[in-house]
């Protein structure tokens, strides 16, 4: 499989989107990230036919598909919201595409288990399962290429970490190349293998979530995430709702996120970490981590300091603090943290 | 009460309606979904009979089905008659008459789906034509209906247009409403308030029916779903 599209779209008188994606190998799951406005959308629906593309150019494993109507690419879209038909059973809508071969409507509602559901009217299904049966309906058309417009948007919080994590599963058991469009940092690094980052109708930088998120070229992706340490880590040991993880040579202490899968990102929003010199042992923060100062920049009116506590660790501090603490490259500094601040996103494995 | 208008009138509105179902449906079409510059012209040119005096329309009818038009001479060499003074040279001039009120309720129902079931018809390899019938039509049966129904009724009202085109033969071309004005004439104003009570009955009925249709939805799955996805 193969996808190349440069895309130009210039709506009239209007935003202007750039774009440039390259997709291959087995089963690729591509995240387009950024900001609402960079232009994510658009670029789905030009790879989709949905728009015209005013210059450029889209080739599909050797098909040219610039011209081709959205009915003759073999692309399943799964729209924001879902758009089941809502004057059609769950049972029409999952077999609403042409040319089905028969027993599709039975075989894809077992795989997306909603086969207890063929009956019901889209109005009667939670969000959840509105998304299982779009993607039912999607799969019963047995696309080459799938394409996802923000998939998790439009669930509440409550079923949206339940609902992530078996997206990820059946994207990758599903075995098809996809594209998500998302703005979430958590889909982003959850669902992932490779991502584009867009902003203001641009790429500005292509390569692993994990990549990017720890080492933003623009100052906008980190704005777009506010996630300043994104790593990975192990857990070594779980004891009374605390689990320890092991992260490059250093160790931290997190809520235990559960699960039998030991593989997590850890995230830590820079805000969340303070720095001190020498012990601070009557602060309830779980944990002290000693390690020397490798850089320290200004970020907006705070200082971004990196500290090697193991790993990178990035502390946004004051003015003031870095003063009284007479910050230097080198120096030796102790970053405080609360369990509860470190953020643990399952790894999902290819 | 005079049976042979009676006929005459619910006859024309009936064909009159079936016709226009079949020009209706991809004209509403056309002008719900069409990006032309100059659409606006031909929704002008449709909506015209709303303000155009019937005897106005009625004339260039006339004008256009005569002898004198190509129109008129390709129909009269087919037909074997004129189209002027005739049940059929009725019915094209009812067709046009009614026109707005068929297109108008339908083209805004399908204006009014969602361009996204549309989209999500498109990429499930659904043809534009397929993806009308399929996801438009059953999302616009209350305009459908509608736009059928005030098609029949306003024929069964029409005055100017029929004395134009049809002139006023008995049996063939006169319709309830010019009986009614024949009647108030000869000063038979008995026969005129029954005409005219059918009338009004029959006019009230078939708006009640519209009215309740778009106000309900009771009739039409489509919007059960709708209505519970608000």
């Amino acid at each position: 499989m193969s996808l190349t599209a440069d895309i130009v779209k210039q709506f009239d008188g209007g935003p202007r989107v750039e774009a440039s994606i390259e997709i291959s190998g087995a089963a690729p799951i591509t995240i387009l990230f950024g900001p609402s406005g960079a232009g994510k959308t658009t670029v789905l629906r030009c790879i989709a036919g949905l728009e015209k593309i005013t210059s450029g150019r889209i080739t599909f494993d050797g098909e040219d598909w610039t011209k081709t109507p959205p009915q003759h690419r073999p692309v399943g879209y799964l729209f924001q919201d879902y758009a089941l038909f809502p004057h059609l059973r769950v049972r029409d809508n999952i077999g609403y595409a042409v040319k089905q071969a028969p027993g599709t409507v039975e075989r894809v509602a077992e795989m997306l288990q909603v086969r207890d559901l063929l009956d019901r009217w889209p109005s009667e299904l939670s969000g959840g399962q509105q998304q299982r049966v779009a993607l039912a309906r999607t799969l019963a058309r047995k696309p080459r290429l799938l394409l996802l417009d923000e998939p998790l948007s439009a669930l509440d919080a409550s079923t949206r970490e339940h609902v992530r994590s078996e997206l990820a599963h059946l994207l990758r058991t599903v075995g098809i190349p996809a594209i998500v469009v998302t703005h979430d940092w958590v889909d982003a690094l959850t669902l992932g293998d490779q991502m584009l980052l867009m902003s203001g109708g641009r790429v500005l930088q292509t390569g692993s979530p994990q990549g990017i998120f720890t080492r933003p070229q623009h100052r906008e992706v980190a704005e777009a995430v506010g996630v300043e340490t994104v790593v990975a880590g192990r857990i070594h040991e779980r004891e009374a709702g605390i689990a320890v993880l092991q992260v490059g040579t250093g160790r931290l202490a997190a809520a235990d996120p559960g699960g039998e899968d030991p593989e997590f990102y850890v995230c830590i929003r820079g805000d969340d970490v303070t720095l001190e010199k020498g012990r601070a042992e009557q602060s309830s923060a779980r944990n002290h981590l000693r390690g020397t100062v490798l850089e320290i920049a200004p970020a907006g009116v705070l200082i971004k300091v990196v500290v090697d506590v193991g790993f990178q660790l990035v502390a946004l501090v004051t003015r003031q603090a870095v003063a009284d603490l007479e910050l230097t490259k080198g120096a030796s500094v102790v970053a405080v943290f609360k369990a509860s601040a470190v953020h643990l996103i399952p790894k999902a494995r290819i | 009460m005079n049976w042979d208008a009676f006929a005459t009138t619910f006859k024309l509105a009936t064909i009159t309606s079936l016709i226009l179902l079949l020009i209706a449906l991809p004209l509403s079409y056309w002008v719900a979904f069409s990006k032309w510059r100059f659409k606006f012209l031909v929704e002008a040119v449709v909506a015209l009979p709303l303000v155009l005096p019937p005897t106005v329309l009625g004339f260039y009818v006339l004008l256009a089905l005569g002898p004198q038009s190509p129109i008129g001479r390709v129909y009269e060499r087919l037909a074997g008659r004129g189209l002027p003074f005739t049940f059929e040279g009725l019915v094209v001039g009812s067709v046009l008459y009614s026109l707005p009120f068929a297109v108008q309720p339908m083209a805004a129902a399908f204006g009014s789906v969602e361009r996204k079931y549309i989209e999500a018809s498109w990429m499930l390899g659904v043809s534009n034509v397929g993806t009308f019938f399929r996801v438009i039509i059953p999302q616009s049966w209350a305009g459908v209906i509608t736009g059928i129904v005030l098609a029949f009724a306003h024929t069964v009202g029409e005055f100017g247009v029929v004395l134009m085109v049809g002139g006023d033969i008995p049996g063939v071309t006169r319709t309830l409403s010019i009986d009614i004005y024949d009647e108030v004439q000869a000063l038979n104003y008995s026969s005129a308030a029954a005409t005219s009570a059918i009338l009004l009955i029959v006019s009230f009925a078939i708006l009640s029916i519209v009215y309740g249709l778009n106000r309900k939805g009771w009739l039409f799955v489509a919007d059960r779903g709708h209505r519970q996805a608000v």
